[in-house]
């Protein structure tokens, strides 16, 4: 117990090193998925056959395989097979990594919680702004965006939940988040090694993160419960 | 001159002909009512002429003016149909109301983002604002305009719907069996805004299944059957004394109910 009290600000300081890492993919993901998962539902909504062809059979490769594959292959892909390690060695290039394979995963996730979310606005919303002289566009983002919204907080707050959790898988690539950081206490980190507890604490960082992010999901899904 | 002439509609879907050629025209200030039974086309005669629906034949005259013809090039281009659309207004048997907004936005909101696009808005705004609140006194609203959709009722949600089209100005304000969604002891207060607008000389098709708000609204009746105008004439003459077989089977059915 004495040791451990020792060795905790030491510890604390090294998982906060790492969840930063944890928090800053968490941030960016979120970030660039938002907007390419929007992209790619009107890829699969389109009414051009082989433009929503083609992006339903990447949706489905992106979601019928495990994104820790993914991650693989983004990241050894370009150095080993076409001899063009474009992230290089060090940390900020397994970030960079970690981050476009992420994006196109969640990307894919949310495009397809989008999709629904169009479809579930009904036509009548649409018609009604046509008939006053509206265009697609305004009737977009002053009509059905915020409608959509409001059916898809619920499910999207569900994936960002599991994001927060998923991004425990970048350890694959060695990319040093919180996990990693606790991990290293078992083989030697900062002359600690073969501590254990430093792992098993990372679970309180997601516990409070997720606490917090369950908190702010549910203040935005009550902000949209004006309407229905 | 006619403020609107329909000539030869046409509009197939699949391989369903749903309109066969519907020829009508329509006095400025004139009221149309519109009834048949369900499947006969009377929605898809309002899609066409809102252009929510193209025909696959016909022309569509307004004040003079080409808005369609199949035949004619020139007047099928898509950029040209927001503008064409104006002169006409759809009220839906489903009010339609956008959710987010409350009434008083909901008739405020395609003039302003018209406006704004026309870079108008600061200069109008006010008028239209004082617009919009004497429309919510015409439609006996105007202590709900800050309300939201769904604290209304199918009623005053229909009639809210009814300011919406008309802050556009539209030439013909058509409705699409206005009061069909609604409870029966809700359907009088919005046929009394739409008799209102009839005595204000207001341009309308109306499709209804009212029969007696028909007759008592209308100048002009028409009677659809099968994609066709079965019978067409002044409404004591239709309800009263119908020449066509069709249509006494359908008023019969009515006056049974
Ligand atoms: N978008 C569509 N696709 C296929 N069939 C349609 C479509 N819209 C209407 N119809 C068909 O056209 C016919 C006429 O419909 P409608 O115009 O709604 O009649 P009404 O309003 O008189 O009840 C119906 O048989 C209906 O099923
Ligand atoms: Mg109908």
């Amino acid at each position: 117990m004495e040791v451990i009290i020792q060795q905790l600000p030491i510890v604390i300081h090294a998982l906060n090193i790492g969840f930063m890492q944890t928090l800053k993919l968490f941030a960016v993901t979120l970030l660039g998925a938002f907007p390419l998962g929007l992209i790619i539902a009107f890829g699969s909504l389109s009414r051009i056959k082989i433009i929503s062809m083609t992006t339903g059979l990447f949706i489905w490769i992106i979601r019928g395989t495990p994104l820790m594959i993914q991650l693989l292959i983004v990241y050894y892909f370009p150095g080993l097979v076409l001899h063009n390690p474009i992230w290089g060695g060090g940390e900020s290039g397994r970030f960079m990594a970690a981050s476009v394979a992420f994006v196109i995963n969640y990307s894919c996730y949310f495009s397809e919680i989008y999709r629904g979310g169009i479809q579930s606005v009904p036509v009548g919303q649409q018609e009604a702004g046509l008939v006053l002289g509206m265009t697609k566009k305004q009737i977009f983002f002053h009509v059905t965006l915020l409608q959509m919204i409001k059916r898809i907080v619920p499910p999207i707050s569900n994936e960002i939940i599991t994001l927060v959790k998923d991004t425990a898988l970048a350890r694959i690539i060695a990319l040093q988040e919180i996990i990693w950081a606790g991990q290293a206490f078992m083989k030697g980190s900062y002359n600690i090694s073969g501590a254990i507890w430093p792992l098993f604490f990372t679970a309180f960082y997601y516990l409070v993160f997720n606490g917090i992010v369950t908190v702010m999901l549910a203040g935005l899904e009550r902000k949209l419960d004006y309407f229905r | 001159m006619s403020i609107l002439e329909v000539r030869n509609i046409r509009k197939t879907f699949g391989n369903i002909e749903v309109l066969k050629g519907i020829t009508f025209t329509l006095e400025k200030g004139g009221v149309l009512s519109v009834i048949g039974s369900s499947g006969s086309g009377k929605t898809t005669l309002l899609r066409c002429l809102n252009f929510l629906e193209r025909p696959d034949d016909g022309v569509i005259t307004v004040k003079g003016e080409v808005l369609f013809d199949r035949n004619d090039p020139k007047t099928l281009h898509e950029s040209q149909i927001r503008r064409k659309r104006l002169h006409f207004g759809l009220v839906f048997q489903s009010f339609n109301l956008f959710p987010q907004y409350t009434a008083l936005q909901n008739v405020m909101l395609a003039p302003e983002l018209f406006m704004k696009e026309n870079h108008t808005w600061n200069a109008e705004k006010a008028r239209l604002a004082d617009e919009a609140e004497e429309l919510f006194v015409q439609i006996g609203l105007a202590d709900r305009m800050n309300n939201y959709p769904h604290q209304l009722s199918g009623g005053q949600q229909q009639r809210v719907a009814i300011a919406r089209a008309l802050i556009m100005h539209p030439d013909i304000l058509c409705f699409d069996e206005p009061t069909s969604a609604l409870d029966p002891e809700l359907t009088g207060e919005v046929l009394k805004v739409i008799g209102k607008l009839s005595e204000q000389n207001t341009t309308m098709i109306i499709v209804t299944h009212e029969m007696e708000f028909a007759r008592d609204v209308a100048n002009q009746v028409i009677f659809m059957d099968g994609g066709v105008i079965c019978e067409q004439g002044e409404p004591h003459e239709l309800f009263g004394n119908p020449k066509e077989e069709r249509t006494k089977q359908f008023l019969m059915r009515y006056n049974q109910k």
